[in-house]
């Protein structure tokens, strides 16, 4: 019983919603990690105006993955924000929104690519500029995604947190440039073990003259428990449905 | 914007009828034409396409929305892959308006749309898992299946960030037909839920048709 990985024994020995672990990453950054059942991933928005593009994978069978078309119609939602639940491909939960200081995330906009980045922005290259250099959405989810085994047939729509795209009548997409403001901050209570792909690079219809470089800082806390009137999963009866789906998932020894 | 086609039933070269539940998988060349005709209206066709030269290049509908800037496909429209590249362009369009954000049923989604219980009830993924099964020479996986196009289906996005599942605005005859720019591999799944207005509870025929250039 007690022989659990690590992660899940520093959970074990902290109080819920304490603080186990911070880390800062600059913009135009990407990074990849493993987050447990049962610990909540916060975001802050440390300058406003950033942009997290995001993917989730089941570390234990990689073909289930984050499936933004099957969140939104079975929530009747074209948005991401609290009360939320991010499903995968598998009719299962990865994370569920506890809190939203933001109230509007995209999930439809997709991912900044090379060609896009080159046009607006130009590039910048390592040799001449180091680590200021600027990179692209796609570069960064190509990189970690290939530090696991997983390519571009892998590759499927993202979220972008704290960044909203929004429609007409006529259904033209438009960009809100002034969504997220400093401080703000969206938490992800984990209900499965899942593969965390992010970068901070701009959202795709960001228009701003200088390549925007805004850094985040994430946080990592125990969850508390999920109890019978939790707000995500009785925010509509097709998410009850999902954690029951998640917890069979675990009850027949999901990895 | 409904554009009608130009081209004759008689000069087709390729008619095939798809019923509901089935799949239909076929390569269109470049500079063809293919129609997908609603035969008796109200039905959803979800539909992905790949690079025939190289499947890992396929139909991407964020980035087909992001770069026409508006979330519907109609005449005009143009499908990018994930490499960015033009595959296909719809070139007449008698429906008016077709959904790319609302995916494809899985018999896992149907358990949490509508009942734990309906899990064995048909699904269009059911229907490309067998099409990639029997179809080894694409050498595709479930890792290829990826979001699609729901020709027919009328899911309106709302200002405010709602997304809602509403009545057909298709019927029957309605058509939409698509010019291939690259050799592509079409995969079709008819729709075949039975537990949402998209195909009016009652799924029905679709017919596939192809045009030379």
């Amino acid at each position: 019983m007690h022989s659990l990985p690590g992660a899940i024994i520093m959970a074990e020995i902290y109080p819920d919603n304490e603080l186990m672990y911070e880390d800062e990453l600059p913009g135009g950054a990407h990074w990849s990690m493993l987050m447990r059942r049962g610990t909540i991933l916060r975001l802050v928005d440390i300058d406003g105006g950033a942009n997290v593009g995001m993917l989730f994978y089941n570390p234990g069978e990689k073909l289930e993955r984050y499936n933004a078309p099957d969140t939104l119609k079975c929530q009747h939602t074209f948005k991401l924000t609290r009360g939320h639940c991010l499903y995968s491909d598998m009719g299962r939960i990865f994370c569920s929104i506890v809190d939203d200081s933001v109230g509007w995330h995209d999930t439809v906009g997709g991912n900044l690519t090379d060609a896009a980045m080159e046009k607006r922005w130009g590039r910048k290259n390592y040799q001449r500029f180091r680590n200021d250099r600027t990179l692209s959405g796609e570069h960064s989810f190509k990189v970690e995604l290939a530090k696991h085994g997983l390519g571009k047939r892998d590759m499927a729509a993202n979220v972008n947190w704290f960044s909203r795209v929004h429609t007409d009548e006529d259904g033209n997409m438009l960009f809100d440039a002034d969504n997220s403001k400093a401080g703000d901050h969206v938490d992800l209570r984990f209900e499965m073990d899942t593969l965390v792909i992010f970068h901070t690079c701009p959202h795709p219809l960001n228009t701003e003259t200088n390549y925007p470089r805004r850094p985040i800082r994430y946080q990592i806390r125990k969850a508390a428990a999920v109890q019978d009137d939790d707000e995500c999963m009785n925010s509509r009866p097709e998410n009850k449905r999902g954690f029951q789906n998640t917890n069979l998932y675990y009850l027949q020894g999901g990895q | 914007m409904i554009r009608e086609s130009k081209l004759e039933i008689e000069h087709a070269v390729y008619r095939q009828v798809v019923d509901a539940g089935d799949y239909w998988m076929h390569v269109v060349k470049q500079g063809q034409t293919l129609r997908i005709l609603d035969l008796e209206g109200n039905q959803a066709a979800d539909t992905l396409f790949y690079s025939a030269d190289d499947p890992t290049e396929r139909y991407s509908a964020i980035d087909t929305i992001r770069e026409q800037g508006n979330v519907y496909l109609t005449a005009g429209s143009q499908l990018l892959s994930n490499e960015g590249r033009v595959m296909l362009e719809i070139t007449a369009d008698t429906c008016g308006r077709h959904d790319t954000l609302g995916g494809a049923c899985a018999t896992e989604s149907n358990t949490v749309r509508y009942a734990l219980e309906k899990k064995c009830m048909h699904a269009c993924r059911d229907s490309w898992m067998l099409a990639v099964a029997e179809h080894p020479e694409f050498a595709m996986s479930k890792r290829d299946i990826t979001h699609n196009i729901n020709f027919f289906m009328n899911v309106p996005i709302t200002p405010e960030g709602g997304l809602t599942f509403a009545d057909g605005i298709s019927d029957a005859g309605k058509y939409v037909e698509l010019q291939a720019k690259m050799d592509v591999i079409a995969l079709v799944s008819n729709c075949p839920q039975l537990n949402n207005p998209c195909n009016a509870y009652n799924p029905t025929p679709v017919e596939v048709i192809v045009w030379n250039d």
